[in-house]
């Protein structure tokens, strides 16, 4: 049993050998290198160098004990990369790994939902990924602050450090309507997304009533939601009239904050209005 | 191969003779597809001149049907063209008459009362409409009196109007993952009920737009068996009012031909929405709703357009609930004539004689197209 492990073992470091002597005698090259940023690589002999890295492929003729100084801006995508030095005696060959830049320059945000009701505890979500300059995600915890601005109240901002490239997180709609300004900022770079806070069901919905040329004429007060925000014009606001035998309906849009309609006229017909899911007032013609 | 030669002559001789025939005295049907008399050239009876006036309109030879009017002399060919196809545009413009029935009201010597149901064929499924002829003799022959209805003249106006209109733009495809796009409209179910029928399983219920902008919307409906493996899918297509308003609600009716209600564990319900430009108009009112009682249980009434343009395609759609307010079953007909401003419009949609007991209320919606604008 031992016999075999020693010879397991002895297997294991002679096929390993080639590399190493390759490593430590023929190529020398740092373990990690900057996105962009210029390297150099030394060679115990003359021959052809090769960088395989992920999309990107170079060649280049090195001297023995001439480094070859490669110019910032050669590799520029992360990743793992291999390099090979081809001579005549045979090829060596070095991994080495290329991180991205540490400064942000590029953010992906996404804001969701670009529109949603007033007074909405975390309602609003926002998830960034940070970016070097040239589109490495940059997976190195990196400080981002979020901002959400209203028309009214006080910004309220979270900060949040990146985990594996990504942050988010969560904000609350205040109580009154308006465009909001949602932005994300990671070192020098922000980036800024619209969220519209819009009114939200009606609130106390009444109607007046009175007689028209066509019969009576149902008009609503002014349409609020419970924080006072005027509800949005073109939202359906239904009317009907209940009489003997038979109803009256129809579904009129808020026009400059009210909406009316014409109904004919039933002694003893119920009026009554409403908004979706918000019943308003009744009314009894009597006249 | 004698034999084979004179089977070949006799067939070319037969087939001579045949032409020869069909030329000579050809049948009235195959006279009228052709272009020449119409079906009956002799209207001997009432009911036969009814038939000829039913066939020619059939075939959409107005001449020929106006010619063969009593009282052509009261209207002109125009009017009485625009009378069976509408005066402006509509699915009745579009409708082509599949078949016809004539049912006899009474007859004297010189002068009968008949039913003549037309059943028209259009884009949005069969329509019904009738009308009641008085049918007199003239000489030998009867001759149809058309009893036409005029279309209301809307006297010439102008109105104003200053309806919202939402117009949408979308993210463009080029643009980053996280770019900011419009979100789609949000809506809920406010009600479900699934009911059991002859015909199947029908799932019933409500569609709120919550949003503030105007929502296409659709539902469809998965009914799940007991050990929770999916039995059917089925959407809403008719039944539903596509187009939603902010806070609007809409009846929607999800038919599963041949399931049986007992088989189903649970359902799963799926609204879409997306979200779509609109006009927040024109204002269709309903009057005089009513629900009619077993026999022939039907919802009736009439639509107004209140607005100052003329809608070519009018939707309504019937929700009907029980004393409990559960929604027990939704009923659609389309109007077939267009619907002029300020004039009202008739309905008349059946319901099933045995829900007709239950209902306690009911809820109409209207929804409305426009040629010349788009969606209204």
């Amino acid at each position: 049993m031992t016999t075999r492990l020693l010879f397991l073992a002895a297997v294991i470091v002679f096929a390993a050998l080639p590399a190493a002597l390759a490593q430590d005698a023929g190529l020398t090259l740092p373990k990690t290198v900057q996105a962009g940023q210029s390297f150099a690589v030394s060679s115990s002999g003359n021959g052809t160098l090769y960088i395989i890295g992920p999309g990107q492929v170079l060649k280049k003729s090195v001297r023995l004990r001439e480094p070859l100084q490669l110019p910032a801006g050669s590799l520029v995508n992360a990743g793992h990369y291999l390099a090979i030095l081809a001579s005549d005696s045979g090829s060596q060959s070095a991994t080495f790994d290329v991180l991205p830049s540490q400064n942000p320059a590029r953010i992906s945000f996404l804001a969701e939902p670009s529109r949603l009701p007033v007074d909405l505890s975390d309602g609003v979500a926002g998830a960034v990924y940070v970016f070097d300059r040239f589109g490495n995600l940059i997976v190195n915890p990196t400080p981002v602050s979020f901002e959400l601005s209203v028309p009214s109240g006080t910004p309220q901002q979270h900060s949040v450090v990146t985990k594996y490239g990504a942050a988010w997180t969560k904000m609350s709609t205040t109580a009154h309507e308006g465009i909001g300004s949602f932005v994300a900022r990671a070192g020098d770079v922000s980036v800024s997304r619209s969220v519209y806070q819009v009114a939200g069901d009606p609130c106390r919905l009444t109607m007046t009533v009175q007689p028209s040329r066509q019969g009576l004429q149902l008009q609503t007060d002014p349409v609020r939601d419970c924080s006072g925000n005027p509800v949005p014009d073109g939202t359906i606001v239904s009317f009907s009239e209940s009489y003997d035998g038979g109803i009256s309906t129809a579904d009129v849009p808020l026009k400059h904050g009210i909406a009316k309609v014409d109904l004919p006229a039933h002694r003893g017909g119920l009026l009554s209005v409403a908004s979706g899911v918000v019943l308003g007032n009744q009314i009894r013609w009597e006249k | 191969m004698k034999a084979g030669y004179l089977l070949a002559v006799i067939l070319i001789a037969v087939t001579i003779g045949l032409v020869a025939i069909g030329t000579l005295y050809p049948v009235s049907t195959a006279v009228a597809y052709a272009g020449g008399e119409g079906l009956f050239t002799s209207s001997s009876t009432p009911d036969q001149a009814v038939r000829h006036l039913a066939d020619e309109i059939r075939l959409r030879q107005w001449n020929r049907a106006y010619e063969s009017l009593a009282n052509k002399s009261d209207f002109t060919q125009d009017q009485f063209f625009h009378d069976l196809t509408g005066y402006y545009p509509s699915l009745r413009t579009y409708a082509t008459l599949q078949s016809f029935g004539v049912f006899p009201l009474h007859a004297s010597q010189d002068n009968a009362d008949v039913r003549l149901e037309l059943h028209w064929s259009n884009v949005v499924g069969p329509a019904t409409s009738e009308r009641t002829l008085h049918v007199v003799k003239t000489g030998s022959d009867w001759k149809v009196q058309w009893p036409l209805v005029k279309e209301p003249v809307v006297q010439p106006q102008v109105i104003s109007q200053d309806y919202l209109r939402w117009d949408v733009i979308f993210r463009g495809p080029g643009d980053d993952w996280g770019t900011q796009n419009v979100d789609s409209p949000h809506v809920s179910i406010v009600d479900m009920h699934p009911v059991q029928r002859a015909e199947g399983v029908v799932v019933l219920g409500e569609l709120l737009n919550q949003d503030v902008v105007p929502a296409y919307v659709t539902v469809s409906a998965t009914l799940i068996s007991k050990d929770h493996s999916p039995i059917a899918t089925e959407s809403c297509f008719d039944e539903i009012s596509h187009l939603l308003l902010p806070k609007q609600v809409t009846p929607f009716r999800i038919n599963f031909p041949n399931q049986e209600l007992s088989n189903v564990g649970s359902i799963r319900m799926s609204p879409f929405s997306s979200l779509v430009s609109g006009a927040a108009g024109p204002v269709i009112a309903i009057d005089n709703e009513k629900i009619n009682p077993a026999p022939d249980a039907s919802l009736t009434g009439q639509v107004v357009n209140q607005s100052g343009k003329v809608i070519n395609v009018a939707h309504v759609l019937g929700t009907l609930y029980d004393g409990s307010g559960n929604v027990i079953w939704v009923v659609d007909q389309y109007i077939s004539r267009a619907l002029l401003p300020e004039t009202p419009r008739s309905f008349n949609i059946p319901i099933p004689e045995d829900l007709a007991r239950k209902v306690a209320s009911q809820r109409t919606v209207v929804s409305s197209f426009s040629f010349a604008r788009g969606t209204a």
